[in-house]
């Protein structure tokens, strides 16, 4: 295998490849930036730009100058409306890198598509306009790319050029942006200040801004290490797509690594069977292998007859992830038709498939505040919690551990469409629960309860956590105070701490009680947790 | 830890989608249109399913124009590779007289590729058709999924397709519908040469510089394969060092002057062209939408 690794590495001029994307408002200028790294590593070629140059005078919106949008805004309905509808992907390559660009469109209606671009990607590539700042679609933005975990950011702050090239807005732009995105878990932010109409700081250093000492926009995506923290780290695991048999002697399961890698002589074990073996044969048409790493097609023959078909997962024998009949999820909605608990899918993740059902929505995330709000149903284009149960054991991880296995679409079964994405999150906080799980058992019910509890009691130095210590103490004062009082009247020390500890324990309930009544005839529910009732 | 090169993580994506498509589609076909982009959809799916033979017929809709050397190389592969070979002519067409002169490059087009195409896929049933298109070739392209589904009538609808989060494709369908899948979407003409020259991929000679009898038409440098091209008053057959970056009816191919012969040499003079692979194509320059339409028709 290395030894074939390093005959293509040395036979191409592009040894790795870089996937991203790019995110930001409207009119923020993602399709420029694309074209002109497009025309400037030279992927774009004269017959195209000659059907440039014609469409610019048609619909461009840069006057007599080529509009290198029209490079990329592929449907004839985008081109006249002037925006993005679809994901497209866009292809360039430099000596030091290839790479796989798409172009999300910026409008709310098309989160989802926003979505599908973010999840195949290394990195996302934020664009701020410099004479607008951050913007409520920066922060949606945002969100999404941390919750489908794409965890490179770069800060595109572009249209520098209409603010003179000032290094004060850049700056200022930057450090509100590090605010807003404190607890989205991006491992690096990389702001660049650039025109990309003018190409400033896109594939030439600027001297218009002088005061820029960082990386320029390509240099740094031919150089950033994406590989850290990526599925090669993980342990072997292989889920079976196609189960291969030519004759009565040769059984092989192929199938793409998600993660790790293999050895021929490995212990494995088939899931959701649990049967175990060991690999006898790593087949490729090129010879066999000795070892095998994620992304990698490959063919595996075992050294025992195991009743293995698509949808089982191999992995190492040590591993310890083990199937699920029920999970919890983000979800991202794709279609008009809503989502409400009790709707039957299709889930397919990985190459298995299953039947499931929403057991519960949880809560839906307000886009604007990032709140999570109560929600009878999910809409297109938007993100809630749900758990979802399927009518057989799935072999699952949560997505933050690896996208392929906690990655999923969910697929109404009349219209066939992709109703919805979703990530396994067994770790998310059940915020607001609209709807006891169906049929709860006693150890999911402790774990909702605690799980709630420890969402109210917040994160160490949140301000969720201040509150809930005031609270605490003031219970605890006002407990003390009523001991006082009870033990004053009665003198009997027995029958005051009776009355103390009824207090404490009796007054949560009753406080919410009395909440729940009037938020029945409250006008509009903000679906805010005010910390109280502990 | 394995790190994979670009072109390792592109031939891994590509096995993927051809063993998706054979595990959850009843009929599946590959469509071979005997080009670059087929040899190495070919050797893909030769890669996919070993041991084992390919699983699925190839089907070639023959417009009756092509090169002569394309019919031999296709004739001469199947056997040598031994796997299935449909050939499908639109005999309506060819009773009609529809011809690339006469009837112009669209109805060409329309009748000989694209209606021959459907006539196939409904006779046989075949309910995913694999192609070789690229989404760096033409910008509606750059929007299409990997598995593009298709009606009963076989239209595309560009504001209805699935979204393909990770590497999770929708295959499911109603009775009659079907996907035209493309496993090398996200490869492009670069890529595409690099892998036939490291994988040593045999493609039609057409491709390599050579001396052949072209007439100058419309800009476009037409090579006159047989005694069908009548010559038009002035024109006359000269022999020129040309080769062509992609193949299709003779008479709607241009061909490009170059002294590129060997593998090494058409990289490079890729490299250094300022000019895509498509310039060739007469029948895209309707104006820039027309790819799109054509799709929506049911063209691949």
């Amino acid at each position: 295998m290395s030894a074939l690794v390093q005959e293509a590495a040395s036979t191409l001029t592009s040894p790795s490849l870089l996937r991203f994307f790019t995110c930001g408002s409207v009119d923020d200028g993602k399709s420029t930036l694309i074209g002109r790294l497009l025309y400037d590593s030279k992927s774009v070629f004269e017959d195209q730009l000659g059907t440039l140059d014609k469409d610019s005078k048609k619909f461009g919106t840069q006057g007599e100058n080529l509009d290198f949008a029209l490079l990329v805004d592929g449907l004839s309905a985008e081109r006249e409306q002037g925006i993005t509808i679809d994901v497209a992907y866009r292809y360039f390559s430099t000596p030091r890198r290839s790479f796989i660009v798409a172009d999300t469109p910026g409008h709310e209606q098309y989160t989802r598509n926003m979505a599908t671009g973010a999840s195949t990607a290394d990195l996302a590539v934020i664009l701020i306009d410099a004479r607008k700042g951050i913007l409520p679609q920066t922060r949606r933005h945002s969100f999404i790319v941390s919750m489908l975990r794409v965890r490179r950011v770069v800060l595109a702050i572009n249209k520098m050029d209409l603010v003179g090239y000032a290094q004060d807005v850049f700056e200022r732009i930057i450090a509100e942006y590090r605010v807003a995105a404190a607890g989205l878990g991006f491992a690096t932010i990389e702001c660049v200040p650039i025109s990309a109409r003018d190409g400033d700081n896109v594939t030439a250093r600027s001297s218009n801004m002088p005061w820029y000492n960082g990386p320029v926009l390509l240099d740094y995506l031919e150089t950033v290490d994406v590989s850290a923290g990526s599925a090669a780290d993980g342990a072997f695991r292989l889920p079976v797509q196609w189960v291969n048999r030519p004759n009565l002697d040769f059984r092989g399961f192929a199938g793409t690594i998600v993660s790790g890698v293999v050895r021929r002589g490995d212990e494995i074990v088939a899931q959701p069977s649990g049967r175990r073996s060991r690999v006898a044969r790593i087949v490729t048409q090129d010879g066999d292998l000795e070892e095998a790493g994620a992304e990698q097609a490959v063919t595996l023959t075992l050294a025992d007859e195991v009743d293995v078909s698509r949808g089982d997962v191999i992995v190492a024998a040590n591993d310890r992830i083990a199937p699920r009949r029920q999970v919890k999820a983000h979800l991202i909605w794709m279609v008009e038709q809503p989502e409400g608990a009790g709707r039957d899918y299709v889930v397919k993740l990985a190459t298995a498939s299953a039947n499931a059902t929403i057991s519960a929505l949880h809560h839906a995330i307000d886009i604007h505040t990032f709140e999570p709000k109560k929600a009878e149903a999910l809409r297109m284009n938007e993100i809630g919690l749900a758990t979802l149960s399927f009518d057989k054991p799935l072999v699952t991880t949560d997505y933050a551990e690896n996208r392929d296995l906690g990655g999923f679409i969910l697929i109404d079964k009349f219209t066939n469409m992709t109703a919805g994405i979703g990530m396994i999150d067994s770790r998310a906080n059940v915020l607001l629960s609209t709807a006891p799980v169906v049929d709860e058992t006693l150890s999911q019910r402790i774990e909702r309860l605690r799980v709630g509890f420890a969402h109210r009691r917040g994160e160490p130095g949140s301000l969720r956590r201040h509150h809930f210590n005031k609270t605490a103490s003031w219970r605890a004062v006002s407990g003390l105070l009523i001991f006082a009082i009870a033990l004053l009247a009665t003198g009997h020390f027995g029958a005051a701490l009776a009355v103390a500890v009824l207090d404490l324990l009796l007054r949560p309930w009753l406080r919410s009680a009395h909440e729940r009544f009037w938020k029945k005839s409250a006008p509009d529910s903000d679906g805010l947790d005010s910390g109280a009732g502990i | 830890m394995i790190r994979l090169t670009h072109l390792q993580k592109l031939e891994a994506e590509s096995i993927h989608v051809f063993r998706e498509v054979v595990a959850t589609c009843e009929n599946p076909v590959m469509l071979w249109s005997i080009g670059k982009d087929s040899a190495v959809l070919l050797h893909l799916a030769l890669k996919a399913f070993y041991p084992a033979k390919l699983p699925f017929p190839l089907l070639h809709v023959d417009t009756t124009w092509k090169f002569r050397e394309m019919i031999e190389f296709r004739d001469r592969r199947a056997k040598e590779l031994g796997f299935d070979l449909l050939v499908h002519i639109n005999q309506e067409g060819v009773r009609a007289g529809v011809n690339p002169f006469d009837s112009g490059s669209r109805l060409h087009t329309d009748v000989m590729k694209t209606q021959g195409l459907k006539q196939a896929l409904d006779q046989r049933k075949f309910d995913a058709a694999f192609g070789g298109a690229r989404r760096d070739e033409e910008k509606s392209r750059a929007k299409e999924r990997v598995f593009s589904l298709r009606s009963a009538e076989h239209r595309w609808d560009p504001k209805n397709q699935r979204p393909e989060p990770w590497r999770l494709y929708n295959t499911r369908k109603r009775p009659g519908e079907s996907f035209r899948v493309f496993p090398i979407s996200n490869w492009t003409e670069a890529d595409v040469w690099d892998y036939i020259a490291l994988e040593n991929i045999e493609v039609v000679p057409l491709y390599f510089a050579k001396e052949r009898p072209v007439v100058e038409r419309d800009g476009a440098l037409i090579m006159r394969d047989d005694e069908r091209m009548k010559l038009l008053p002035g024109e006359i057959v000269q022999q020129r060092m040309v080769r062509f970056r992609t193949l299709g009816c003779y008479p709607l191919t241009g061909a490009v002057e170059s002294h590129a012969a060997t593998l090494p040499e058409i990289i490079a003079e890729m490299r250094g062209s300022r000019s895509s692979e498509r310039q060739g194509r007469v029948i895209d320059h309707d104006g820039s939408g027309s790819m799109e339409q054509k799709k929506q028709e049911g063209y691949f």
